[in-house]
């Protein structure tokens, strides 16, 4: 097995659209990974301090949002020594390009980490038609 | 000229005797912001993974990290006197023969970091927890440097 290399540290983005937050408070934009295969799309997004009742996904027009509410981690008495991440709240959008099965969405957060399912409608799903001989 | 091609070298001209000092002051000023400046400044970037907070109350120590997709048995977290250790590796599980990414974003690694905590702390009274992808390490204060309230008579 090879050695894995180090993680570096990265610096959260802030999310930089041009409509505005109706809430304050600062708002980044998780990491993701999408892959897909025959049958579905999946998104991993990495959302930490994000608990299971506070993720809101939306899907509407081929559209896919994902939002995640974190609570504030620091106590009221608490005073602060060193800082070196901010925290705040989760989204991103993401337009699809295949069309999704709304119904069959299966999502999961474990460990701070959302895993969407998006299995593709039944139409999208490549079929091999064999042609009989003769 | 002949003083020019002197002081021309690297870039205390004789003409402007003070460019490097007011470059020096500028440069200060800008990491005395970085350090206490605006609202969105408080924070100095981390040098090392992870990123951490490190806060206190009158008891306790905390140092919380976001860790995403670590369980608590892949973190190996370690008190040596002053110092706090934060070790482990993320992995992201292979998903499969056939698929296709469209896109890559997380990274898997190693990580290790030593954080030096203000005051003492007592070993035995240290608690780590990991939830949602947070870890939050509770170490309680030595009782010698906790505050003590001096009533005055």
């Amino acid at each position: 097995m090879t050695d894995s290399k180090e993680l570096q540290v990265k610096t959260k983005h802030e999310v930089t659209t041009p409509a505005e937050q109706t809430k304050p408070g600062l708002v980044f934009t998780p990491d993701v990974d999408i892959f897909e295969d025959e049958r579905r799309l999946t998104l991993l997004a990495d959302m930490p301090g994000v608990a299971n009742e506070d993720v809101k996904i939306d899907l509407n027009d081929g559209v896919l949002s994902i939002a995640g509410e974190v609570k504030p981690f620091e106590g009221a008495d608490e005073s602060d020594v060193l800082i070196e991440f901010d925290t705040g709240r989760y989204y991103r959008q993401f337009t699809l390009s295949e069309v999704i099965d709304q119904n069959r969405l299966e999502a999961k957060l474990e460990d701070g980490v959302l895993r969407l399912i998006l299995p593709k409608a039944e139409k999208a799903i490549p079929r091999r038609i064999t042609v009989a001989a003769g | 000229m002949f003083a020019r091609r002197l002081f021309d070298f690297p870039s205390m001209g004789w003409r402007h005797p003070f460019t490097e000092l007011e470059r020096m002051s500028r440069r200060m000023d800008q990491l005395a912001n970085a350090v206490i400046g605006g609202p969105g400044l408080r924070w100095m970037p981390a040098k090392v993974y992870p990123a951490i907070n490190l806060t206190e109350d009158v008891n306790n120590y905390y140092v919380r990290a976001e860790l995403p997709g670590i369980k608590s048995d892949a973190l190996d977290v370690q008190v040596i006197g002053k110092n706090l250790t934060i070790s482990g590796e993320r992995t992201i599980p292979s998903e499969g023969e056939s698929i296709r990414y469209h896109r890559r974003e997380r990274e898997a690694g190693k990580f290790s970091r030593v954080i030096g905590l203000p005051g003492d702390i007592e070993p035995e009274r240290v608690d780590a927890k990991m939830v949602n992808g947070v870890l939050t390490v509770t170490m309680a204060k030595a009782e010698a440097s906790k505050p003590k309230q001096i009533t005055v008579h």
